[in-house]
């Protein structure tokens, strides 16, 4: 029988999460992700896979134990929206620092500041050029559906683990909120801890056959060494950059116009690229999926078919300055966008597009 | 360097063999070197270092780790309790202890350290106050008496600008999820081996899953307070004694 469920992006998360293995999950209540603290606790996974769910006194007590948790090399994750976000960027870079794997998921709303409770996608700078101190890079997943929220959470955990990188998961509340069909992962049991001391060596689990000393440490005083630390963790970026980029393409064969958008915003595009064809205009939809590392040399290679680049995003354009990067000159780019919590419709990105030429 | 003197039958004192041999970089006379061979012993004579876990503060004793040859997180500033959290609840059979100082533990950390407690975290938390943030120079600390002088209190504690010193400790004793909360020192003999016995019997809480322990040791911070060893041991005797004294606050 196949496992298909209809249900909200968020409740895919937290399922997804319980099905993957995953060990650990502390989370403060915040619209609109709420429903992933809650699924977890409905569920109570505890009692099924032994996944530990914490309800944190903060969003800044959460990461934080996410940081404990990875450092046992256990599955764990997070998940918050934007002000919550807010407050985790300093263990986030904590975590980048100490080149830990984890999973953390931002279903983002609008800002800035306690702002609005409606979707919005105003954290792709945030998550992609930083957020927290210090010089460093997430994997950032974008899902556009209830299935690739479920599908990314495994997706996420193997690139973090893969490369020590954490990864996050940057969706929005339309997403989070909608409900659709999907189908759950198949149950992959939780790592044993000899499993755990194989796979991340690194990992603290006491001096346990009186193994070394293991330390978990973003510090480092002498500068050399702190330099090859950084210059190290950079050649991961630069796999990571050359490995795993994602993104996926709608009607671009022939496009003569291309709209790149992520997310929610790929999904309203896509029927936007729809009502264009029947108006006889070759549009084209790139939906980059992973954030960083960013589809540069994909769009890049656009440039000798189309005429202009649209992007399109819920936020006053940040994706953009990426895709300008990618093009470099050689075609118009032009982005438009909706703030505030409202979500654009397909029509709307029509005459965008129109005004373009 | 011949000294007959030091020769194998006159030892009195070894130390752990969980205290690794890397020159400590804490001034002479400060008290975390103290605390650290303590903690050392404990883990050992418990035969507990293939358990054990701790965590590292932000403050004078970041570097723990490199002393104590134990498994180690290094945290930032003050969520060492979160850490921990995890990490007990992760590997509920390993010993899990944070150490803080007082700047980590009930300023900037103060949310952490009252919530793991209230939740009743099978951690030990060892709690090194000195009335001073003595890592970055001598700033004042919530636990800085009223009147003492510290670098951004140089005309001395003024309760209307800076509030009460904090008693963290009589708050968390406070709480259902504490099993055991005691503040002791190590300025005497008779104070270290008091101290040795309160924390070993925090980790052997934690072990048994009685809750969260709190080891307060109040300490002096030679150099923050600007005075000799032996006038900082002094000084505190006659003036963190009668605002922090010593004793169990609670044990059940
Ligand atoms: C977020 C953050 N804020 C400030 C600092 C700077 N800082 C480092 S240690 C410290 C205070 C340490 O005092 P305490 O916890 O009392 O430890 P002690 O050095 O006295 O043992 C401060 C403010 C920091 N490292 N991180
Ligand atoms: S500054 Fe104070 S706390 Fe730090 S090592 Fe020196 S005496 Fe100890
Ligand atoms: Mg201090």
């Amino acid at each position: 029988m196949e496992d298909i469920h209809l249900m909200k992006g968020n409740e895919a998360i937290a399922h997804a999460a319980i099905r993957c293995g995953c060990d650990g999950y502390f989370g403060y209540p915040i619209t609109p992700q709420s429903e992933i603290l809650e699924t977890l606790m409905e569920e109570q996974p505890w009692d099924s896979t032994g996944m530990v769910c914490l309800q944190a006194e903060s969003e800044v007590a959460a990461i934080n134990m996410v940081f404990g948790g990875a450092s046992c090399g256990k599955k764990v994750m997070t998940s918050s929206s934007s002000p919550g976000v807010s407050l985790k960027q300093e263990g986030i870079s904590y975590l980048c620092g100490a080149d830990l794997p984890c999973l953390i998921v931002n279903v983002m709303r609008g800002g800035p500041g306690l702002g609005t409770i409606q979707p919005s996608q105003s954290d792709y700078f945030q998550s992609t050029k930083g957020g927290g101190h210090g010089d460093y890079h997430l994997i950032v997943l974008a899902p556009n559906s209830v299935q690739e929220m479920a599908d990314f959470v495994d997706l996420g955990f193997d690139l973090s683990f893969k490369y020590r990188i954490p990864a996050l998961i940057l969706t929005d509340g339309v997403i989070g909120q909608m409900m659709e069909k999907l189908r759950l992962p198949a149950f992959k049991p939780r790592a044993t801890d000899e499993e755990i001391a194989a796979k991340c060596p690194w990992s603290l689990s006491g001096r346990t056959n009186k193994r070394p000393q293991n330390i978990i440490s973003s510090l480092e005083l002498d500068p050399a060494i702190m330099e090859k630390r950084n210059l190290e963790r950079h050649e991961r970026y630069r796999k990571v950059e050359a490995a795993e980029v994602r993104y996926d393409t709608f009607m671009c064969d022939d496009a003569e116009f291309l709209i790149v958008a992520f997310g929610c915003a790929a999904r309203i595009c896509q029927k936007s690229v729809e009502l264009l064809r029947e108006q006889g205009i070759k549009a084209g939809l790139l939906r980059p999926i992973t954030l960083w590392p960013f589809p540069y040399k994909a769009i890049e290679g656009y440039c000798r078919q189309v005429r202009s680049i649209l992007t399109v995003e819920l936020n006053a354009g940040q994706m953009v300055e990426d895709v300008r990067l990618a093009v470099e000159g050689k075609v118009p780019v032009s982005h438009y966008g909706r703030m505030g919590g409202i979500v654009p419709a397909p029509e709307e990105i029509v005459e965008a597009l129109k005004k373009n030429f | 360097m011949n000294n007959p003197i030091i020769a194998p039958e006159n030892l009195v004192y070894e130390k752990s063999k969980l205290i690794k041999d890397n020159v400590m970089h804490y001034c002479p006379g400060c008290s975390h070197g103290t605390v650290h061979h303590i903690i050392a012993e404990v883990i050992e004579e418990m035969g507990m270092e293939d358990k054990a876990m701790g965590v590292a503060p932000v403050g004078c004793a970041v570097f723990i780790y490199k002393y104590i040859d134990v498994d180690f997180a290094e945290s930032a500033h003050g969520r060492a309790p979160a850490l921990a959290t995890a990490m007990k609840r992760l590997r509920p059979d390993k010993l899990v202890f944070t150490y803080q100082g007082d700047g980590d533990l009930a300023a900037i950390g103060t949310a952490e350290t009252i919530h793991a407690c209230n939740r009743g975290e099978n951690i030990a938390i060892i709690f090194i106050n000195n009335g001073i943030y003595g890592m970055t120079g001598g700033q004042m600390a919530p636990t800085t008496l009223n009147a003492m002088k510290t670098s951004t209190c140089p005309y001395g504690r003024n309760v209307a600008l800076n509030g009460y010193p904090l008693k963290i400790t009589n708050l968390l004793a406070e709480l259902e999820g504490t099993c055991y909360v005691t503040r002791q020192s190590v300025h005497t003999a008779v104070a270290v081996k008091k101290t040795k016995k309160a924390i070993r019997k925090a980790f052997e809480n934690s072990m048994e899953g009685k809750g969260t322990s709190i080891v307060e040791v109040v300490s002096t911070c030679n150099s923050g307070w600007k005075m000799s060893p032996v006038q900082a041991n002094r000084w505190m005797v006659e003036n963190m004694f009668p605002f922090f004294p010593l004793g169990d606050l609670k044990d059940k």
